[in-house]
């Protein structure tokens, strides 16, 4: 880190000096999740194993149920629990992105368009699904999606899963729009000007010098919501999809609902989250600095 | 209506600007022939960025024409790639595009606008690095440049589209003393083979030397104009009288 005399070194001077008030450092910024959890300490995941088998011990001592018991049943558990359900999160969130990141690159270039409708009709969409809550965009797609579609004669059903994946792409995809659009607006106007006054047309420019400059600024913000989208996967489980917290119950109850089961459960599941998210914070935060110091 | 050489390349007549309630150009006319160059003047704010960035539409303009070889810039059905085509802008900021090498900055537009053959484009724009003096700097990126450096390839990047008119925006402006030089003399070299040019700048000795008229602007007017051996000397308005004894 540079050192500034006075703001982050003695200064060299006796005269008083205003410091500057370091805003970025004070206000919440949309990478906060990310921070904090790229932030956590390598062993966080131990802690979260051993306070979720230990603490059935301590909350429900007089119990006949033994943590030794609610051990055995979330190991023999553990396999299916990972093979059916949270294999399935992680398909979800990968095909929720895919399809959020398609929708959002096309949206956010539609907030940039010359076309003042397309411009406004994207800005409108963007704004609604970025602002409204992911569990009732996902009731609504529940409700509204028929269950099979008729396409040329055939018969394509539509599974519950299916219809959370395009329920959780379309709040993803309102994110990225805003992602490609504050992007773009980062680049200096001049380079649209310079552009221009090579005859350059508008898609020329866009393509060709714009996006090329502000691609790498966009991956960091991308994988966070990535992140931040995998972590929102077990809203799924009101849907009824078969996923790790759906799972997670059935197992319990085929273990006749002891109370002491609840956190070795639920705590492997945050266990799983944290094992998959912790890395792709990690990196998000590593490019982010990366790509900060070179424009 | 078809341009003849013996008519002016650029004709600026009765042009008003604003910006919103800021009249910024209060009705400017100009005339440049082919193979002149003219430099304007003036203090800070008094529309000598705006009245250039009109000439090839970047800027639009409220009233009055202003046409280029004969075609009027702001004519709404123009076609504006056309126009860029014809005049070249080198700008203060030099602008270059930062995730393409020097070369690649020179070869873009040909490449891309002019759809030309990619051989024949290189061995081109190799002989304009070279003419700007840059030999050697071809995959430097902008940001391994110096600022004269950069405005220099800046400058072979405007003419690889070989242009009929220049236009530089204050371009030596943004560097330091000893580097702005080399920065004048390879645009005297321009103005020396007969590019049309048109400047804005702050150097008064350069624009005494190349210039065949001066052009001082004050708040969105022409006040007085004349070719450099008449201007510097005999300059009669107050206001012109003024600027000059602060800047020379
Ligand atoms: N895009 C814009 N929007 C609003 N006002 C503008 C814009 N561009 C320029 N202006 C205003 O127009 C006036 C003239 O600006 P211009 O850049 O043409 O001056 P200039 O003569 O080039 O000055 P300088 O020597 O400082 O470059 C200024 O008051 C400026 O604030
Ligand atoms: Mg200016």
């Amino acid at each position: 880190m540079k050192t500034i005399p006075g703001v982050t070194a003695r200064a060299s001077t006796d005269l008083p000096v205003l410091k500057p008030f370091d805003v970025a450092a004070h206000s919440p910024d949309s990478m906060m999740m990310t921070r904090w959890v790229a932030g956590l300490p390598w062993w966080s995941p131990a802690a979260i194993l051993t306070i979720s088998l230990i603490w059935p011990a301590i909350a429900y001592a007089q119990s006949s149920y033994s943590i030794g018991q609610a051990t055995e049943a979330l190991w023999r558990w553990m396999p299916f629990l990972l093979r059916e359900g949270f294999l399935l999160n992680v398909l979800i969130s990968i095909f929720a992105m895919l399809i959020g990141t398609l929708a959002g690159a096309a949206l956010g270039l539609g907030q940039i368009s010359i076309n003042k409708w397309v411009r406004r009709f994207a800005w409108f969409a963007t704004q609604l699904f970025r602002n409204s809550p992911w569990l009732v965009i996902l009731f609504i797609v529940l409700l509204a999606l028929p269950f099979e579609v008729r396409i040329f004669g055939t018969i394509m059903t539509f599974p519950d899963w299916w219809k959370a994946v395009i329920g959780l792409s379309l709040p993803v995809m309102a994110n990225i729009s805003e992602i490609v659009r504050g992007a773009v607006a980062s680049v200096p106007t001049a380079q649209w000007e310079a552009s221009e006054s090579l005859a350059f047309s508008r898609r020329q420019t866009l393509w060709r010098i714009i996006l090329p400059q502000c691609f790498k600024r966009m991956i960091p913000p991308w994988m966070n919501w990535y992140a931040i989208l995998t972590m929102a996967t077990p809203l799924c489980s009101l849907l009824g999809v078969q996923e790790l917290i759906t799972l997670s119950r059935q197992a319990m109850e085929s273990e006749n609902n002891h109370p002491e089961l609840l956190m070795p459960f639920y705590g492997f599941a945050l266990l799983m989250f944290f094992i998959y998210c912790y890395p792709i914070a990690r990196a998000t935060i590593a490019l982010e600095r990366r790509f900060s110091v070179k424009l | 209506m078809t341009w003849t050489p013996d008519q002016p390349i650029i004709s600026i007549k009765d042009v008003h600007k604003s910006f919103g309630d800021l009249e910024v150009l209060k009705g400017v006319s100009l005339d440049v022939m082919k193979g002149e160059v003219i430099c304007i003047i003036g203090p800070s704010g008094s529309g000598k960025s705006t009245l250039i960035r009109c000439i090839n539409g970047l800027n639009d303009v409220q009233g009055g024409s202003i046409t280029v070889e004969g075609i009027e810039v702001h004519d709404p059905d123009l076609d504006k790639l056309a126009l860029r085509k014809k005049v070249g802008m080198v700008f203060q900021q030099y602008n270059l595009f930062p995730h393409k090498t020097a070369l690649e900055n020179v070869m873009m537009a040909p490449l891309l606008v002019l759809k030309r053959d990619k051989a024949q484009v290189e061995e081109e724009a190799r002989a304009l690095i070279k003419k700007v003096r840059l030999e050697g700097k071809e995959n430097s990126y902008p940001g391994e440049l110096s600022g004269g450096q950069q405005q220099r390839t800046a400058i072979a990047r405007s003419l690889a589209m070989n242009p009929d008119v220049m236009l530089f925006d204050e371009v030596t402006a943004a560097l330091d003393p000893e580097t702005v030089k080399e920065v004048l003399v390879t645009i005297k070299d321009l103005a020396a083979e007969g590019m049309t040019c048109i400047l804005v700048t702050h150097e008064m000795g350069f624009a005494k030397e190349i210039a065949d008229h001066i052009y001082f602007t004050d708040r969105g007017v022409i006040v007085e104009h004349g070719p450099p051996s008449t201007f510097f000397e005999r300059a009669s308005d107050p206001r012109t009288r003024e600027f000059l004894s602060q800047i020379l």
